[in-house]
């Protein structure tokens, strides 16, 4: 136990020899851990990467449910809210306790922004049927009217060519489906087939990211719980260190997801 | 280890600050190219260039996540096993995708139901 200069006690387990041996072991164990959650969505990444690598056309038809307006908007949020962490953990440092709870305190409101603008964009989706796997029931003419972009897409190219599985070769006999047949009732002006994949996708990466934001509040909220026992110091400022890595590697994500699901061309 | 011994032998430099303060401006000067960078990404699909539209893309988020490492989570001024850690789990993360690119085109059809073999009459 050692009592530092500035005021606050802060005690470090026995088994450190100092409180920066403390603090780099600590940050260590962070990143270890930072580095299991890029594999876990690294998993996610690579189901995401073999769809679109097999079926583009499903990807570039379904984005054009999503807004893209709230998505860029999501965007900026979360990158003023790892800037406003990224203070918070200098002022910590520093030692300005009330510029510290300003900022945790703005953190926090651009984690719940960012949820709030999520619950709308899932709301929108869950109301029009644009959901995973058996669920995916859209409403064709509401939602053609909300998405006139979905409808122009195929329009303007029928997107079937656009696929990575060729279809398959007309055998001269046989029990398989002829090609037209297969394809019989799928006139290039309706959607591609099997779009569900890309809301299954959709919704287990956001998903994920999503619990992985209610996380970092959670956590960022506890910090600012200990604010009030002036918990914090310059010599003291893990807990907050801490809490930014991991909003900042939630920001890292959503970095890679807007332009991965919102932005396909 | 030897920084570490020479941290107690030496007690004044106990209380020394821990870790870096990485200074305001430049933490504003990242967010506004991070700003900048999202509007870019924006644009960039706007114009069609086929495929390389993707890979712009990614690069541009490739750039946003470095500035946000290196300076938001101070890996710029941390020790490089930070950083070894991140980058290293980023490789495996290219493998497993790359890998499973490879091939994925080549069995697809045996999941289609109907598919017929390509027959020659």
């Amino acid at each position: 136990m050692r009592r530092l200069e500035n005021g606050a006690a802060h005690e470090i387990p026995h088994h450190f020899a100092t409180p920066r041996q403390a603090y780099e072991s600590g940050k260590l164990g962070m990143w270890i851990f930072l580095a299991t959650e890029v594999l876990l969505f690294g998993g996610l990444f690579a189901a995401y990467a073999v769809y679109r690598g097999n079926h583009p056309e499903i990807f570039i038809y379904a984005h054009r449910f999503l807004d893209s307006r709230l998505g860029a908007l999501n965007t900026l949020i979360l990158i003023t809210s790892s800037l406003t962490m990224a203070w918070a953990v200098r002022s910590a440092q520093l030692g300005n306790r009330r510029l510290l709870t300003l900022l945790l305190a703005l953190t926090l409101l651009g984690g719940c922004a960012f949820l709030g603008v999520k619950v709308v964009e899932y709301e929108h989706k869950w109301k029009h049927g644009l959901l995973w796997g058996k669920r995916y029931r859209p409403h064709p003419a509401e939602t053609a009217q909300e998405h006139p972009s979905a409808a122009e897409v195929l329009r303007e190219a029928p997107l079937g060519d656009r696929t990575n599985i060729p279809p398959a070769a007309i055998g001269p006999s046989g029990l398989a489906f002829s090609a037209d047949e297969t394809r019989a009732g799928h006139a290039d002006a309706e959607e591609p087939r099997n779009v569900q994949l890309f809301f299954g996708v959709y919704f287990a990466m956001t998903g994920l990211h999503g619990l992985h934001v209610v996380a970092g509040l959670l956590v960022i909220g506890w910090v600012f719980v200990r604010l009030r026992g002036g918990a914090y110091g310059p010599s003291n400022f893990e807990a907050v260190d801490r809490a930014g890595l991991y909003w900042h590697l939630v920001d890292l994500i959503w970095i890679f997801l807007f332009p991965l699901l919102y932005l396909i061309h | 280890m030897s920084d570490i011994r020479s941290t107690t032998e030496n007690g004044s430099r106990e209380t020394e600050s821990l870790g870096h303060v990485v200074p305001l401006r430049v933490l504003l000067a990242v967010w506004f190219a991070l700003v900048l960078l999202s509007l870019a990404t924006v644009g960039a699909v706007r114009v069609d260039l086929g495929s390389l539209n993707l890979w712009i893309a990614l690069a541009i988020a490739f750039v946003k996540a470095t500035l946000v490492g290196l300076y938001f989570m101070h890996l710029r001024y941390d020790q490089p096993f930070h950083a070894i850690a991140l980058v290293g789990s980023l490789l495996f993360v290219v493998l497993f995708v790359g890998l499973a690119l490879l091939d994925t085109t080549h069995y697809q059809h045996e999941m289609i139901p109907g598919y017929a073999p390509a027959v020659r009459p």
